[in-house]
């Protein structure tokens, strides 16, 4: 199953379908973005979005996550509404994102708390967090106390912390150097093996779109629509020696190619 | 090395010493009548009376309690205010030059207005400082809460809280730095417009009553008494805000 475009009045999504995007309208100052947009997300998979700058990867998952409103267009996950659906978002700048104003571990606890679950269940799923990603730094610190990458670990553990059914990350990794970033893609791994929750990764990065992905959404220029979709089906856990592999050349070098022609072909069109 | 951190440490210090050994040397020099200008001993020697056996305690402690009463009624109305209108981008625009015009006229015009109003007695000290001090709050809090970090209030959107718990566990706390920064300007202005009010709007008790006596007596000893009283409560204040901030707020410019 794949992450595919998919026909209006297809005949309902298979089983492994998670999340099913139909007629997904946005424009922004008259200009459309979207225009009935079709798209099928496949269940316990990370998918990457890849595409032009522009092209609207985050504001996709963002009407999907519904922090913007859609113009027109329907998204279900499992067939439930978003409002029936726990989902966790992992934002680029985690700077921004945490609360300065709580302690780190109050931060991992505040989606438990809005849930209404009593202290020792939050306590509970606290430690099991913390257990699973062998913290080892001092969660009482408040979030601007650690750094860049304990803060985004914090974030990742936030969005974990309520079981969610879909997990979105949005260029989680871009404002870390690059060994921390090799780290966290690891966590990220670990965390993807032992939950199986599907996750939506926006990169601007098509090494680390390709490398995490089990599926790369590759996306036009706007008004965007679906270039292709490309598998890349190394086992997991993959390593940084994953890179080098030919799998990975083969499936990078075909984004690229994806990539480059949707360029080429809007600046010909120009 | 021991030396100069020992001078980093004290150099605060030597502008106030500077301060007092110009005034004293002055003084000492007869360069000002000495009857406009007292020696520093001399007025030392009248805050100690004043607060032992006059009554400067007392002056002291009515124009505390009529600027925290002041600055209060601001805090308590402006900031609430603040944060509903600050919510609400088209609000304030619409609102925004009626706040910037009260908040530009000297809020002492409108003594005669609030005189006529509330009468001559405490209420209308209060009730001026509280409005200067209030318009102060008012704008910085609304600002604070437009200028939040969208983000913030983005995350706890999506892990599902509702508009009212992103309003006061998120936006509200969010806009705190800038919502202090109103309170202390607020503050120090109430205590402005009370000294004020004291001097010339039939007071008989205050710090700014004092300082008019003094004057009108020709007693500049206690006069500077007085403005040195006023000088520190308003210092005082302002340190124990920074303070206070630095607690609450301990994570703004983080």
């Amino acid at each position: 199953m794949s992450a595919r475009p998919a026909s209006v009045g297809s005949a309902g999504a298979s089983a492994d379908t998670h999340i099913t995007v139909r007629g997904l309208s946005k424009a922004f100052g008259g200009q459309p973005l979207y225009s009935g947009f079709n798209l099928d997300f496949p269940r316990s998979k990370i998918t990457s979005i890849f595409g032009p700058n522009g092209c609207g990867k985050s504001t996709l998952i963002n009407m999907i996550s519904g922090l913007i409103p859609v113009d027109a267009g329907e998204v279900l996950f499992d067939g439930k509404r978003l409002s029936e659906t726990v989902i966790g978002y992992v934002f680029q700048n985690y700077r921004d994102a945490l609360f300065p104003w709580k302690r780190s571990i109050d931060n991992i606890k505040y989606p438990l708390q809005l849930a209404g679950q009593s202290p020792a269940d939050c306590e509970a799923r606290t430690q099991e967090l913390i257990a699973s990603f062998d913290v080892r730094f001092d969660l009482n610190r408040y979030p601007y106390e650690l750094s860049g990458g304990q803060q985004q670990l914090i974030s990742i553990m936030r969005a974990l912390a309520p079981h969610p059914e879909v997990l979105f990350l949005d260029e989680p990794f871009s404002a870390l150097d690059y060994e921390m970033t090799l780290f966290m893609r690891d966590k990220l791994q670990a965390i993807f093996a032992s939950t199986g929750t599907t996750m939506i990764v926006v990169s601007h990065d098509l090494e680390e779109a390709v490398y995490l992905a089990d599926e790369v959404l590759m996306l036009t220029r706007r008004p965007t629509r679906v270039a292709d979709v490309v598998a890349f089906n190394a086992p997991r856990p993959r390593f940084p020696k994953t890179l080098t592999s030919a799998e990975f050349m083969a499936a990078k070098a075909q984004c690229l190619d994806v990539f480059q022609r949707e360029v080429q072909t809007k600046e010909l069109a120009q | 090395m021991e030396a100069r951190s020992l001078l980093r440490t004290f150099s605060p210090a030597f502008g106030a010493i500077g301060f007092v050994f110009l005034w004293w040397l002055v003084a000492q020099l007869k360069l000002i009548d000495p009857v406009l200008l007292p020696s520093p001993q001399d007025s030392a020697q009248a805050i100690w009376t004043g607060f032992v056996k006059g009554n400067l305690m007392a002056d002291l402690r009515v124009t505390v309690v009529r600027t925290l009463l002041a600055f209060l009624i601001a805090t308590l109305i402006c900031v609430p205010l603040g944060l509903v209108l600050g919510s609400s981008v088209r609000v304030y625009r619409s609102l925004e030059f009626v706040i910037d015009f009260f908040r530009s006229t000297p809020a002492s015009a409108l003594f005669p207005l609030f005189l006529v109003i509330l009468g001559v007695g405490e209420s209308t000290k209060v009730a001026v400082a509280a409005f200067g001090a209030g318009l102060l709050i008012l704008f910085n809090t609304a600002y604070g809460v437009m200028n939040a970090r969208k983000v913030r209030q983005a995350a706890a959107m999506v892990m599902g809280a509702s508009r009212t718990r992103v309003l006061v566990g998120v936006t509200l706390l969010e806009s705190l730095p800038q919502t202090f920064i109103g309170m202390r300007s607020g503050i120090s202005f109430a205590l402005v417009i009370v000294i004020v009010a004291e001097m010339f709007i039939g007071s008989t008790d205050g710090l700014g009553q004092r300082v008019i006596n003094a004057q009108m007596i020709f007693n500049m000893p206690e006069m500077y008494a007085a403005i040195f009283t006023a000088g520190v409560l308003g210092y005082t204040m302002n340190l124990i805000f920074i303070l206070v901030e630095r607690h609450f707020v301990h994570w703004g410019g983080k």
